[in-house]
């Protein structure tokens, strides 16, 4: 726990700079208004802009409709408030700090996967820098050896942050990389190993394979790694985000929902129908380009600036 | 989720359909589920709303209500106003004349970026963050090429690290792999020592612009290509580094690059980018992955510009002109079936097909032939969804097991059969089915399942016109959109399917019951 401590005002701060003028808010609507049809489909509106999806946004409506005509709320304002909860309820209390290997059981192991252009690299600049600052030490391993400069990239961020890199030859095996990487972390007792990735569609099966072969790789040289596997999810996307979350988590056992470009004008509400599906923590959320732009998803918070303007 | 989409369509047509009068409600309720299929896919919800206004008004005229398929007649407005919308008038007289407007290997109507001469053409690359703008740079420079062009590549992002190697990297990879006539080439510019971290060199690529236009003409450069730093379209400063680009060089072409999965937020990044830069077009990448790409018709309507290219893929020679038709199928979940043939064909030959295409329109087809297809389906990748969305069909096929698990018990149970037994489905009895089952190792309901999967691939195999499922498709994506929808609507009714169209029939009279009590 405490991995990331919250600046939270900084996040609230970021959130309202980048949202202004992106339509009417919700809130504005709603407040100080008696309940009404219209209100109701208003408010189903906004979480469909939200990228909720449609089939969720219908029947959280419907439920807060339920509430009204039960007279627990007539206006606006408690509409909002009942909703928040609802969607707040979707991530209860529950563990979002970082898996960490058993002490005296060798390093922590973090797999980072996601598609093309999710935000993985720079997420993991983001970790790496968060965990440095705590004084743990960190290896990086650039899996990545497909995409054009994507270790050179890599190697930019640890130069930078001052953390060593593995890397392989560009086009060759990525799970021999993550061999070395693990047996280098082994052998200079690391704390942390984090494992870069390339960016793959969750629709190309061969690349999913090799995504679980990166990880069987890993595990056979540790057995409780990798012990955390995020998946880096673009708040900007739409439903097929769901399709993602299914079958990243199918194919890596994935274990968290890093989430991305959330200081955009996109409300992340995807990761509400992604836990319609899964039963997947969202632990992090990046709100920038630099290694200080990450955030501890924050449930009460994050559905509080899904309605604001 | 895919399947769903499909079904939702037919459904409504469905409720169309068979009908000899239609009233306006009918035509609602119709639509009310093309806007949750439009939602679903990622549709702006401003422009889903319009959307399907803009369609009621045409079909609860005359021509809907009082024509004798109503059903058919008012799938063709929907995806005939689809089409219009994406692509304009152009691209809808196109599909209705030539099939889906897909000409292999020719651009269609408006797809090709305006170029001056005397040279450079300028072209500017602009969009949010990973969408793919520096990859698009690589494919287009190699797509000029081929075309005798002489390319050169500007690296303006100066803070994402090492976005100027990359951009170099596929400059070289470029020039080097694609094949072009003499004089065409693939050059590179780039000040990388002018790189800095985050918020520290904005406004250093209005320089670095400038100096590659020298650079470009004095080298005699056709295509100048500008690849800008991803940024969000609420962040002053970087909008206004890419405004003062525009006010320096006014490129020809200014091209906004957004990821095909994005949700309803295309609408604002798309507005903004537009506002601030006049753009010319869109390149939709990433539509290699099972989005329906709703996205496609959220830009094109609130910003007015063209698509002009769609992103397929990782490689250089991913990129395709934007075929209006082929999306709109997409985004109602009828299918994007000419990309699914153009993926079997990657795994079948013209002899296998029609080896199997015989087979079947026979019925014929043996268990053997059952796996060596299931096979080939797993190869083409993700099979299943984008079998999700062929037109009736998607649905029965969603319990193939096409899975690599699958695949594998699958042959232990065809394994467990005798050469009679695959030759014949009809010889499995329950007992033969128990022995099966215990010599794979597996449960007799597995083996039932796929006796059931079989029949199914079988009987529609003949019910294909004897042309076998690929013969089939092929034959499907040279049809024209309205045939297409149609086709959609009698697939989804053989008599085989039935069963399933019946449940979500009386799912729809719950759903319409609970929602008459609560009013
Ligand atoms: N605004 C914003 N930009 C981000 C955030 N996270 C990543 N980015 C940017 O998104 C772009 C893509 O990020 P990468 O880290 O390279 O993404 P990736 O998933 O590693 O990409 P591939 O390896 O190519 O699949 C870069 O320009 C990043 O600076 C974020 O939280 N906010
Ligand atoms: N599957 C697929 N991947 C693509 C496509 N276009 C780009 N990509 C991948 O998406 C990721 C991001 O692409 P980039 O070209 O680096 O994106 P960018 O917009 O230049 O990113 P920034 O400069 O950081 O804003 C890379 O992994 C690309 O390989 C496409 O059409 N299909
Ligand atoms: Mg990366
Ligand atoms: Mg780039």
């Amino acid at each position: 726990m405490g991995l990331f401590r919250s600046t939270v005002g900084k996040l609230v701060s970021g959130l309202r700079k980048t949202r202004e003028g992106t339509g009417v808010a919700i809130t504005t609507i709603l407040s100080g208004k008696p309940l009404s049809k219209q209100l109701l489909r208003d408010l189903e509106k906004a979480m469909i802009q939200a990228d909720i999806g449609i089939k969720t946004a219908i029947e959280l409506r419907k439920d807060i409709e339920a509430g009204w005509e039960r007279g627990e709320i007539d206006n606006g304002d408690q509409a909002l408030e009942m909703l928040k909860e609802q969607l707040a309820a979707y991530f209860p209390a529950e563990d979002r700090s970082l898996r960490m290997a058993e002490p005296g059981s060798g390093p922590t192991v973090i797999l980072v996967c996601g598609i093309n252009g999710a935000g993985k690299t720079t997420s993991i600049a983001k970790i790496c820098k968060s965990l440095r600052d705590e004084g743990k030490s960190v290896l990086l391993g650039a899996c990545d050896t497909f995409r054009a400069a994507a270790v050179e990239q890599l190697e930019v961020w640890s130069g930078r942050l001052g953390v060593e890199v593995v890397k392989g030859q560009q086009g060759g095996d990525p799970a021999a990389v993550a061999f070395d990487a693990t047996q280098a972390a082994i052998a200079r007792k690391v704390d942390i190993l984090i494992l870069d990735t390339a960016g793959r569609l969750h629709t190309q099966s061969h690349l999913m394979d090799q995504l679980a072969k990166i990880r069987r790789v890993v595990q056979k040289q540790l057995p409780d790694a990798p012990h955390e596997v995020l998946l880096v999810i673009d708040a900007t996307t739409g439903q097929n985000g769901v399709n993602q979350a299914r079958e990243f988590a199918q194919s890596t056992d994935v274990t968290g929902i890093f989430l991305s470009k959330l200081d955009g004008s996109a409300r992340g509400g995807i990761v509400i129908a992604i836990r319609e599906l899964l039963n997947l923590p969202v632990k992090f959320i990046g709100v920038g380009e630099t290694p200080d732009d990450v955030e501890p998803f924050e449930p009460g918070r994050f559905v509080e600036a899904m309605f604001e303007a | 989720m895919l399947g769903n989409l499909s079904e939702k369509f037919e459904n409504a047509l469905r409720h169309l359909s068979g009908k000899s009068e239609i009233s306006e409600n009918n035509v609602r309720e119709a639509m009310d589920d093309v806007r949750t299929a439009l939602l679903e896919a990622d549709v702006h919800y401003e422009v889903a709303d319009s959307f399907c206004e803009q369609v009621l008004e045409q079909a609860t005229g005359e021509k809907v209500l009082k024509a004798v398929e109503p059903g058919q007649q008012m799938i063709k407005i929907v995806n005939d106003e689809l089409i219009r919308l994406l692509g304009g008038d152009e691209a809808l007289a196109a599909a209705n004349e030539q099939g889906d407007g897909y000409v292999p290997g020719q651009a269609s109507a408006g797809s090709e970026l305006l170029f001056v001469s005397p040279g450079p053409t300028v072209i500017m690359m602009c969009g949010l963050q990973g969408s793919g703008k520096t990859t698009t740079c690589g494919k287009l420079a190699g797509h000029f090429k081929k075309r005798g062009k002489k390319v050169m590549l500007c690296a303006a992002d100066l803070q994402r690290p090492a976005a100027v190697t990359q951009l170099q990297v596929l400059a070289d990879q470029v020039d080097r792999e694609v094949e072009g006539p003499a004089g065409a080439g693939v050059s590179f510019y780039g000040e990388p020592e002018k790189c800095a971290e985050y918020g520290k060199a904005v406004g250093v690529a209005v320089e670095v612009c400038k100096n590659a236009l020298k650079q470009a003409k004095q080298d005699g450069v056709d295509v100048l290509i500008l690849d800008t730093a991803g940024r969000l379209h609420i962040n002053d400063d970087l909008m206004g580094e890419l405004r003062r680009v525009n006010a320096a060089l006014s490129p020809h072409n200014i091209l906004l690059v957004i990821d095909a999965m994005t949700g309803q937020d295309a609408v604002n990044s798309a507005k903004a980018f537009n506002d601030q830069l006049e753009l010319d077009g869109v390149v939709l990448t990433k539509f290699d992955s099972d989005t329906r790409g709703g996205a496609a018709l959220t830009v094109r309507q609130v910003t007015g510009k063209p698509i002009k290219y769609i992103g397929t893929g990782e490689h250089m020679d991913a990129i395709e002109p934007f075929h209006p038709a082929r999306i709109a199928g997409r985004i109602l979940g009828m299918g994007d079936i000419v990309s699914l043939v153009e993926k079997a064909q990657e795994q079948v030959s013209e002899e296998e097909a029609a080896a199997l295409q015989e087979k079947m329109a026979q019925g014929k087809m043996t268990m053997d032939d059952f796996l060596s297809q299931l096979k080939k389906l797993r190869k083409m990748g993700s099979m299943k969804s984008i079998l999700g969305m062929m037109p009736g069909i998607g649905k029965a096929l969603k319990d193939l097991p096409i899975e690599e698990k699958q695949i594998d018990q699958t042959e232990a149970i065809i394994q467990s059969m005798t050469r009679a037994e695959r030759n014949d489905v009809d010889l499995l009895d329950n007992s033969r089915r128990r022995r099966i089952a215990k010599g794979a190792g597996q449960d007799a309901k597995a083996v039932s399942q796929l006796v059931k999967g079989f029949e199914m691939v079988s009987v529609m195999g003949q019910q294909m016109s004897g042309m076998g499922m690929l013969g089939r498709m092929k034959s499907m994506a040279g049809m024209g959109s309205a045939e297409m929808a149609a086709m959609a609507q009698g697939a989804a009714q053989p008599g085989r399917l039935k069963g399933s169209s019946k449940q979500s029939q009386k799912n729809k009279r719950k759903f319409k019951q609970r929602r008459g009590k609560r009013r």
